[in-house]
């Protein structure tokens, strides 16, 4: 997985609360069983025109030219609910997002984040408006810097925040790391730890 | 003395294999369950890195989400590219030793419907599955909750997660429910009062009289939209109805096993004095009949109620969000719910499929029609279901009434490229969700009970169940 360090970005506006996953990759976007092939999906019932058409939308930011090359969506609270699907991280990540800055995340929602190293990072409202505001002065020149060693978003008006993650978190992204290789480390401990289950739960292991 | 605990603390201490440093624990996963939307891209991904299922017998999976319902189906599916997620599943939930609910299994069913049928779910078991609507199984006193294909492939490979701790929510429902008005009125009253984020990254704990005295199935309706509180989960604390409920189950212990089982089963409740995060309490008796009039499951309302103004939402909506929802939706504020005409009317998901709900919707339809022009379907749960059903004669009530009456499976609660409703067709749904274009492109959802959803059908516009024999 990419490690996420430091990210110096174009941040796109979508600031609508409950953005849900199916508005993200509708689900007659997901066509294969595969991660792949997901970025032309991504919100597709705002960003075209018609259902399964891929004639842009003039109005949706995407389609925007000046919001040309996005890494860092600017979003609504409660960001990704609605349904479990991956997919649309796997589309954000492939459409070349990095980040998403919103005031409160799905917890599925930042969890698959997390797994995928993209960087899900809460931020309040003010501020976030307060970046989309210094943002549309010229998206490509007025750029998102966000720093996850130090904790800290700034803005292009010198707007500044930081930003809660917990350590391991952290960790797994600043060194893009593999979660099921981590656990794997703790194998023998699980192996264990079930095996003296077994004893007092027997009806479990099946 | 050891502090006192709550249901979610006791739980969490038996499956902590490990703190890891931080504000992650490693911990035990008892079931996982997979369906044919992204079961095969887990298996998949566990396959190409080489590793394996640590403990194949606990792992199970359904055939639910792209399956067709129509009678007579087989693999070809109206969702274009859908056989291929049925194949491909099949062959990986073989390949990798999981017991698999397929296509023609008479356990064949939507997951969180057979996962309680099966007795696959049990009180105090952890359990996971990548669909957002795991939480359902917390009703049988389990902790369960939904992740997504990557956090699956983990639990496939170890037995465990690596999970933050949530923070843990009580609500509390005093009182008694009034005649007519069901868990899922509950579940949107809920939702209604604390919005779509008022639960967020939470466990929530329902109890109260109100809850204690829900059937099983009820409870399962009211824990399956705790996803739509933004909670990490929700749980129930189990009592005699859920041993009741699971006894005899296939999966379900026997024997001496299920005695010991049993005796644990009932220590598993929060400790009197347990410290919660937050707890909220509500009057089950001001609850009604419950429907939505927008694009968010909090956007409900009682069904005799009027589309709100602004002002009324403006605590939990934006103002943006709010027109987008009366434009989408074709409604304006002072709009009673009663007048709007209906297009179709479903019965059918994760929410309200069970036998108790056909029972429920059956007695409304029982000697009347669906009123002209309205194309009403329902979708039993699971194959099971069906089957009970139709020893009861429910499907010749909805049969003679004007329904649809099909094979199980997750159908048209989501618009997966195949079967939809129209676009602006204004659709009463007992399923989950009223988001922009989920049932269909363009399609507008209007979110409510069975009982709600065939008088609505009887009536030709949203119409309260209470009052159809008036």
């Amino acid at each position: 997985m990419t490690p996420f360090t430091t990210l110096d970005g174009v941040a796109a506006p979508l600031i609508r609360p409950n953005i849900d996953t199916d508005a993200i990759i509708p689900s007659r976007e997901m066509k294969g069983v595969t991660k792949a092939g997901l970025s032309d999906g991504l919100f597709a019932g705002w960003r075209y025109t018609e259902v399964g058409g891929r004639t842009p939308r003039a109005d949706f930011v995407l389609n925007d030219s000046a919001y040309a090359g996005a890494s860092i969506l600017l979003a609504g609270q409660n960001f990704g609910c609605g349904s479990s699907r991956e997919h649309a991280v796997w589309a954000l990540a492939e459409y070349g997002f990095r980040a998403v800055i919103a005031p409160s995340f799905s917890p599925i929602f930042q969890q698959n984040c997390l797994r995928n190293g993209l960087l899900a990072a809460a931020a309040a409202p003010d501020f976030i408006a307060e970046l989309a505001a210094g943002v549309a002065a010229g998206p490509q020149d007025h750029r998102v810097h966000i720093d996850l060693a130090a904790q800290t978003i700034l803005g292009p008006g010198g707007a500044e925040a930081r930003f809660d993650i917990d350590d391991e978190a952290k960790e797994m992204l600043l060194h893009g790391l593999d979660a099921i290789a981590l656990t794997f480390r703790s194998l023998g401990a699980i192996e264990a730890f079930r095996a003296q289950d077994q004893t007092r739960r027997p009806w479990v292991y099946l | 003395m050891t502090a006192p605990k709550t249901l979610f603390d006791i739980l969490w201490a038996e499956h902590l294999v490990s703190p890891l440093g931080g504000a992650d624990s490693l911990i035990l996963i008892d079931r996982i369950w997979l369906h044919e939307r992204t079961g095969a891209v887990a298996l998949r991904g566990l396959e190409a890195a080489g590793r394996k299922v640590l403990s194949p017998g606990q792992a199970f999976c359904a055939m639910d989400h792209i399956v067709d319902t129509l009678p007579g189906r087989g693999d070809a599916t109206l969702m274009p590219t859908g056989t291929a997620f049925i194949t491909a599943t099949r062959e990986a939930a073989r390949a990798a030793n999981i017991t698999l609910f397929d296509i023609g299994d008479e356990r064949q069913g939507i997951t969180h419907v057979i996962s309680p049928e099966q007795g696959v779910v049990l009180p105090g078991l952890t359990l996971i599955c990548p669909d957002s609507h795991t939480c359902t199984q917390g009703a049988l006193g389990a902790l369960a909750w939904g992740v997504g294909s990557s956090e699956a492939e983990h639990a496939l490979a170890t037995s465990t997660l690596r999970v933050r701790k949530p923070r843990t929510l009580r609500i509390e429902v005093n009182g008694r429910l009034g005649a007519g008005v069901t868990a899922k009125d509950l579940a949107l009253f809920v939702l209604s009062q604390i919005s779509s984020s008022g639960a967020a990254g939470q466990m929530i704990e329902y109890c109260g009289e109100a809850i204690s005295t829900l059937s099983v199935e009820g409870r399962m309706t009211l824990c399956n939209m705790a996803t739509e509180l933004a909670a990490f989960s929700a749980i129930i604390a189990p009592d005699d109805a859920t041993l009741d409920y699971l006894h005899g189950r296939p999966f379900a212990p026997k024997g001496p096993d299920w005695d010991r089982a049993a005796q644990y089963w009932r220590g598993l409740r929060s400790h009197d004095d347990a410290t919660f995060g937050r707890t909220l309490s509500f009057d089950a008796a001001v609850v009604s009949p419950t429907v939505t009039w927008g694009n968010s499951p909090q956007h409900a309302i009682p069904i005799d109620a009027f589309v709100p103004t602004f002002d009324h939402v403006a605590h939990y909506d934006s103002r943006e969000s709010y027109d987008r929802a009366l434009a989408y939706m074709d409604v304006q504020p002072g709009v009673r719910l009663t007048d709007l005409k209906i297009d179709a009317a479903f019965i059918g998901s994760c929410t309200n499929s069970r036998i108790s709900d056909l029972r429920a919707a059956a007695g409304v339809l029982k000697d009347r029609k669906v009123a002209p022009g309205v194309r009403a379907i329902c979708v039993p749960g699971s194959t099971a279901v069906k089957r009970q059903a139709e020893a009861e004669g429910l499907d010749r009530i909805f049969t003679a009434a004007g329904f649809e009456w099909r094979e199980s499976g997750c159908s048209m609660c989501f618009f997966a490229g195949g079967e939809s409703f129209g676009p602006q067709e204004r659709v009463v749904s007992s399923t989950n969700r009223n988001f922009e274009s989920r049932q269909g492109p363009g399609t507008r959802s209007h979110l409510a009970s069975p009982q709600t959803v065939a008088a609505s059908a009887i009536a030709g516009r949203l119409a309260d169940p209470r009052l159809l024999d008036a």
